[in-house]
């Protein structure tokens, strides 16, 4: 796109323009309406960004979002070290987290596997997780990347991995979503729920 | 063929057709879990599709599956196997322009892969892209200089045949004589014998490195699946 703007404006569109998710139009929305806020505002969005940047980073122990060196799940010694969920993005432990489900620990891999990308295992935080397992007496890992093609490439390749260490290794159930009807379902999801069957206590 | 990610929910699909070559077109809702199109538009899937012509993109309305190659996706191998032949066709498939024989050609090297799955697969494949494109492999004879009676030792991209020894030293790819011979059963349209009887491990992946060079070397694009091959 011509530059139509003058040197600060355009420079701030072409900042929002490389954020995931926003085109050019969106860019120039957001431009606009920053240009009209009141400077507080403005100033408040600007310093919000320079905080996180100065005072957030990656946990040293398991990559989710930490104020310090480790995250607050990390720290909390009431979480039971030897099961390990291992998630593709910090987002996805507060996903699991809301679920109130799980007492272990986590592990994000910050993306995964993706053969269409050329993104190999090496790119990920793979080898922090192989020296974790011994470290902390790790006995259970759950695969719990997304249900997607590079997801199950990313936990087919952990599984390929992992087993020989000698560890239960799980992979959250794929199935039908709840409050859906069945005759929706498309073949694998459905392939994957009859397989994934259990039995109910009557 | 492929999926990108378009805005909170939806994805971008790059399909390959039977009747109108490569299509693109959105799938909205689709990263939602308990989207109505489920696991049938992931990568591999064969499909019969509906999609409305868009103002910029085309819409998917309606997706039943064909065929979904699960077993494709239920193993590291055969997944690292067949997307870098979806890449392939992605790349060389022309938007809107019917290509028949590259949409049989994928259908049925993903149903091979499928049903028996073998590293000879996904080098036939490239072979047979690369002379459905036009660029037949020469294996008879040194594109140098005509010796015909071999052995031939290495073979040259830009002139798209064997060299000889003599040749051979003065430049092209070095390779092994016996992987040359199971490129010329590819060719040779000797796949269901090559899969029965695979040579060793190395040669496989020497001429499946060698048809990655090649597609890259002619499409002047990198094959960044083939990263993980
Ligand atoms: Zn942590
Ligand atoms: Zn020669």
């Amino acid at each position: 796109m011509a530059s139509f703007y003058e040197g600060p404006v355009q420079r701030l569109i072409d900042e929002f323009g490389r954020l995931p998710g926003i085109g050019p139009k969106s860019a120039q929305r957001i431009a606009y309406y920053l240009l009209k806020a009141a400077p507080e505002d403005a100033r408040r969005l600007a310093a919000s960004i320079v905080e996180v940047k100065e005072k957030i980073s990656w946990c040293r122990r398991c990559f989710n979002i930490a104020e310090g060196e480790e995250c607050a799940i990390c720290r909390d010694t009431r979480r039971d070290s030897t099961v390990l969920c291992v998630v593709e993005e910090p987002r996805d432990i507060v996903a699991i987290e809301r679920t109130q489900e799980f007492r272990g620990r986590y592990h994000v891999l910050q993306g995964t596997i993706s053969p269409i990308e050329g993104v190999g295992p090496d790119q990920l935080r793979i080898k922090d997780l192989l020296h974790r397992i011994p470290e902390e007496g790790v006995e259970e890992v759950i695969l719990a990347t997304n249900p997607n093609t590079d997801g199950e490439v990313t936990a087919m390749y952990l599984a390929k991995v992992l087993t020989p260490l000698g560890l239960r290794v799980t992979r959250i159930a794929s199935g039908l979503p709840v409050g859906g009807d069945l005759e929706y379902a498309d073949e694998v999801t459905l392939g994957r729920a009859l397989e994934g069957r259990r039995v109910v206590d009557g | 063929m492929r999926t990108t990610k378009l805005g909170e929910a939806d994805r971008i699909i790059s399909f390959m057709t039977q009747g109108h070559g490569k299509v693109r077109a959105v799938a909205k809702g689709i990263r939602k879990s308990g989207s109505r199109f489920g696991a049938r538009l992931e990568p591999t899937s064969h499909v019969a599709l509906q999609c409305y012509r868009g103002r910029e993109l085309d819409v998917v309305t309606q997706v039943e599956t064909i065929d979904a190659n699960r077993a494709l996706r239920e193993s590291y191998a055969c997944i690292t196997h067949a997307v870098p032949m979806l890449e392939a066709v992605d790349q060389v498939a022309q938007e809107r322009e019917a290509a028949p024989a590259l949409y049989r050609m994928l259908v049925r090297a993903l149903r091979t892969l499928s049903e028996r799955p073998s590293p000879v697969v996904t080098p036939a494949f490239f072979w047979k892209l690369l002379s459905l494109e036009g660029f037949h492999p020469y294996l008879d004879a040194c594109v140098r200089c005509g010796e015909e009676s071999g052995p031939f030792t290495a073979i040259d991209l830009g002139e798209g045949g064997v060299l000889c020894a003599t040749c051979g030293r003065l430049g092209g790819r070095r390779v092994d004589p016996e992987a040359l011979a199971f490129l010329g059963q590819l060719v040779g349209g000797e796949l269901n014998h090559a899969i029965a009887n695979p040579p060793a491990p190395e040669h496989v992946h020497e001429i499946e490195r060698l048809g990655v060079l090649a597609l890259e070397y002619h499409s002047e694009r990198r094959l960044r699946s083939a990263s993980l091959l």
